[in-house]
């Protein structure tokens, strides 16, 4: 028997983490029997993981064309600096960089300062630091559903700031609606949770959808009123199919004249837009003077290395690379979005018109037994079984209707991409006959 | 040209780290002066906890409104946005705006208050040169790929840098000990290393016990977003400054009259800013007293590999290893920034016995992951254990050197330091030169050195130590020729007091 062991905190025992819910479970089914079309055809295929893997080659062209930008080939007089550099600003010329990138995403639209640039160990930290500093224990974030299952952890797991759901439907394409918004403060209020401010994902994510200008002027207008803060998450801002149906919370903020700038933060990150999330850079951008230096310096517990903030500086700040490179990455993953998206259909399957992101929205809901979260889950396992595709319920992206499922397609080549919509086909077909 | 180097890199504001650690302490360190106008006894801090505060209070002294408009901060985020005049802060600040360079401003401050090490990254820049050519980004095939550094990576680190930073942690404990790769949590730099660590061992309102003076960047690094409260146990410079368990256990009984519940001991092993060692009888001991009393021993052995003096360096796990304690309530927090001389490369370890610390915290480091090239070149660099077996020998030779130089340099001046062993600080006693013996007397010491005599040393205060007039200074960025400048400019205001 053993003994008992040295205490520890309620945060190192709880489940606050949630990574037992499905979504962590079929990542585990896939770590444990991943699929190769070589050596393991049969493996489960991975689609339950937001990466951008269709644009490699772009940057690899870069590198070779740079390549003492990744070496230390002309840093060396410069590897002293950059090897003690650990100033929580940033390297200037890296903020710059992604200041620029961020202005190209938006088609010059608008105007980002490097100085409101805070600097942090990829979007996690990023949205973790905004929820320590917009929010007390106790207090609650509005968040549109479905959405990323990961803010359940990065939002409330340290911090002990709650999440309170803003209910969307299918009804009308899981459009945030000012009823909505409405209600969850209403719920927030008899629960005595103070909501402290509204995180909204732009583009979605899982829903794979840029947010329209009528509602980012509506959720300004409601947030002012409520004298919140805004987060706008726009880390998939790159990955939007067509350049000009993309409209950042920074527009809405600049077409105002700047007022109520105060309450806006905008996250962003490389990992998704670049592809590059094993480089953790994510970035908070704050038109508030005291969040930018309160996030400063808590940025101190998650600080980009200063070795890949000098590597990607030049990457970042050469327009012509960038220019391509986003116009080129747009253009594969719409091709990409829209064979996902008719070969689903030639299976019956229907997906919610999206214009953005590395996934889809499909809707499942003809194959559940029953209509309900159980009945998700056990197809959810079927297909995770069966099919061997992990894919992402949309219960674990709490969205109140059960059938609807996030399925990624960026992260694997063309002929896995065929061998998993196969896969799906033949599954639905079965499933139908049976 | 070396001189050049923290020229600019003072000028870029480097002091970031430090400012972000010191703001909040100093803020701490305000509260103190404010409310006790005296140092704080070893019955630990009156201090209010900002972080348990009830909420209306909290909400008006922490949250005042900005005079820009409605959008309010936390408690937790005002308490820091709040810009403070505290001595530390200054003192950086003045350092960046007027820096000391041997011919283009050679009445510049010159900052001693920053524990960088600056003497042997010429070798580590060197190694690099000869051997690192290529981009690191070839696969198996010798084919240029991005997908292995650019793709999600586990968050607590690859198992190939776990395995290269195990093996340096083995030689920098010059072979005393082994250390396994599945016992480490990666994390950017050993701040959050430190920080998700208490996470895990304690709630908000519980304290560590820390023995004193102690590392100023503690006070936010384990204090601010967990609400762990750090009760001072002070040591005297009568037995230059060692661990005295009587007053560990005395400051323990007084919390639980208070109930506060003590979590765990934290000490930094060789001490920062005195930079002795802790010897085996006193490790022995702090076993003993976290075993009696059911806790956890934290021990922060990031300057492990940059030793000087003559006594060997022990560390927590080489006791372990030949005794039969319980390991599950050790923990080492290590890090690269100090004994491989990279702090911007941001690697930190916990090194866990407790594999519930170690689950917890390996999810948790998803908040603060190592960049994966960052993480590729630096096993390229570990794993050259030849290099590295030369460099550490070298680098503490140079370290050895440059203590002696700058000891001696004080002792001229009629300064004694404490005895130490490690780290890269002296711990200077300048007492006899201040005018009142207490907190007061020493910051205005400290003023007259940073504002005449242009040198930033780290107040013993900052510090927590109980004892006025000691202060902290750092020799690790100076040169040979700068030495003589330095004593010259302590001089200057020695001799007048």
């Amino acid at each position: 028997m053993a003994k008992k062991g040295v205490p520890l905190s309620e945060m190192a025992t709880a489940d606050t983490h949630g990574e037992d819910s499905p979504y962590f479970a079929g990542w585990k089914a896939y770590d444990e029997d991943p699929y190769d079309a070589a050596s393991n055809p049969s493996g489960v295929i991975q689609m339950g993981l937001a990466e951008n893997q269709v644009s490699f080659d772009l940057l690899e062209d870069y590198l070779e064309q740079h390549p003492q930008e990744f070496g230390w080939g002309c840093g060396i007089s410069s590897f002293r600096e950059n090897a003690l550099f650990q100033d929580y600003h940033g390297l200037q010329t890296f903020r710059r960089a992604v200041a620029l990138f961020m202005e190209q995403i938006r088609g010059g639209r608008t105007q980002f300062d490097p100085e409101h640039i805070v600097l942090t160990a990829g979007a996690t930290a990023a949205n973790e630091l905004l929820s320590f500093i917009l929010a007390d224990p106790g207090d609650g974030l509005l968040i549109p559903t479905p959405y990323y299952p990961g803010f359940d952890r990065d939002l409330r797991w340290r911090t002990g700031v709650n999440i309170i759901p803003v209910h969307c439907n299918s009804s009308n394409g899981f459009q945030i609606t000012l009823r909505a918004l409405e209600d969850a403060c209403t719920g927030a209020e008899s629960m005595k949770v103070r909501v402290k401010g509204f995180l909204l994902t732009n583009p979605s994510n899982p829903l794979g959808v840029a947010i329209t200008r009528p509602i980012l002027e509506e959720i300004l207008d409601f947030v002012s009123q409520k004298d919140i803060h805004l987060i706008s998450d726009e880390i998939y801002s790159g990955s939007v199919f067509s350049s000009d149906e993309f409209v950042s919370m920074a527009e809405i903020v600049e077409a105002r004249g700047h007022e109520e700038r105060e309450r806006v933060h905008i996250v962003y990150s490389l990992s998704k837009d670049l592809g590059l999330p094993g480089y953790r850079v994510g970035t908070i951008y704050s038109y508030n003077d005291q969040v930018v230096t309160t996030a400063r310096r808590m940025s101190s517990f998650t600080l980009v290395s200063s070795q890949t903030q000098k590597m990607l500086a030049s990457m970042l700040s050469d327009k012509e690379f960038t220019k391509n490179y986003l116009r080129t990455n747009r253009e594969r993953l719409k091709k990409r979005y829209e064979f996902v998206v008719e070969r689903l259909s030639n299976a019956g399957i229907r997906c919610l018109r999206g214009n953005a992101g590395l996934f889809c929205w499909m809707n499942l809901g003809e194959l559940l037994e029953e209509p309900t979260v159980e009945g998700e889950l056990s197809l959810w396992n079927l297909i995770l079984h069966e099919a061997k595709l992990n894919i992402s319920p949309g219960s674990s992206c709490h969205c109140l209707e059960a059938g609807w499922f996030r399925v990624c397609f960026a992260n694997m080549s063309q002929q896995t991409l065929e061998v998993a919509l196969r896969r799906m086909k033949d599954f639905t077909e079965k499933m139908k006959e049976g | 040209m070396r001189v050049i180097v923290p020229l600019q890199a003072v000028v870029q504001g480097r002091g970031g780290l430090v400012l972000g650690s010191l703001i909040p302490c100093a803020l701490f360190y305000f509260f103190q002066l404010y409310i006790r106008r005296d140092r704080p006894s070893s019955s630990a801090s009156n201090l209010p906890d900002l972080a348990a505060m009830p909420r209306s209070l909290s909400r008006g002294l922490l949250s005042p409104r900005g005079a820009s408009g409605p959008a309010r901060l936390s408690s937790r985020g005002a308490s820091v946005a709040r810009d403070d005049d505290n001595p530390d802060y200054v003192g950086l600040k003045r350092c960046a705006e007027d820096p000391y360079h041997h011919s283009s401003n050679p009445h510049g401050l010159m900052q001693l208050g920053l524990a960088e090490n600056w003497l042997s990254l010429d070798m580590i820049r060197d190694w690099l040169v000869s051997n690192v050519k290529e981009p690191l980004l070839l696969d198996e095939e010798g084919e240029l790929s991005i997908h292995g550094l650019a793709t999600y990576q586990p968050y607590d680190g690859l198992m190939d840098l776990k395995m290269a930073v195990a093996e340096f942690m083995g030689q920098v404990m010059q072979g005393s000990v082994s250390f396994h790769p599945s016992q480490i949590v990666l994390t950017a730099g050993a701040t959050p290393a430190v920080e998700t660590l208490s996470f895990c061992l304690a709630d908000p309102g519980n304290a560590f016990l820390v023995p004193s003076p102690y590392y100023p960047g503690w006070d936010r690094d384990i204090k601010w977003r967990t609400g762990i409260e750090l009760i001072t146990v002070p040591c005297r410079s009568t037995d230059n400054f060692s661990i005295s368990i009587a007053a560990l256990e005395l400051a323990y009984n007084q919390a639980k009259k208070r109930g506060v519940k003590v979590c765990a001991v934290l000490v930094s092993n060789p001490s920062n800013p005195v930079g002795n060692l802790i010897d085996r009888e006193t490790l022995y001991d702090l076993l003993d007293f976290v075993m009696e009393k059911n806790i956890h021993l934290i021990s922060d052995e990031v300057f492990a590999g940059s030793t000087y003096g003559n006594d060997r360096f022990v560390s927590v796990a080489e006791v372990l290893d030949s005794e039969n304690f319980d390991r599950r309530r050790v923990h080492i927090i290590y890090g690269l920034s100090k004994d491989l001389c990279v702090p911007g490369f941001r690697v930190g370890v916990i090194y866990s016995y407790n594999e519930n610390v170690l689950a917890a915290a390996s999810k948790l480091a998803r908040f603060s992951s190592i960049s994966t090239p960052t993480q590729c070149l630096l096993i390229s660099i570990l794993s050259n254990t030849k290099f590295i077996t030369e460099y550490l020998k070298v680098n503490k030779e140079r370290l050895r050197d440059m203590h002696a130089l700058f000891v001696d340099g004080l002792k001229q001046l009629g300064i004694k330091c404490a005895r130490s062993g490690g780290g890269f600080y002296c711990w200077a006693d300048m007492s006899k030169f201040i005018q009142s013996y207490n907190e007061k007397g020493e910051l205005k010491l400290w003023d007259k050195l940073l504002n005449e005599a242009k040198i930033n040393m780290t107040p013993g205060s900052s510090c927590h130590c109980i004892e006025p007039g000691w202060f902290r200074c750092c020799f690790t960025t100076l040169t040979k020729q700068d030495i003589p400048i330095v004593m010259e400019r302590i001089h200057r205001i020695t001799e007048s007091n």
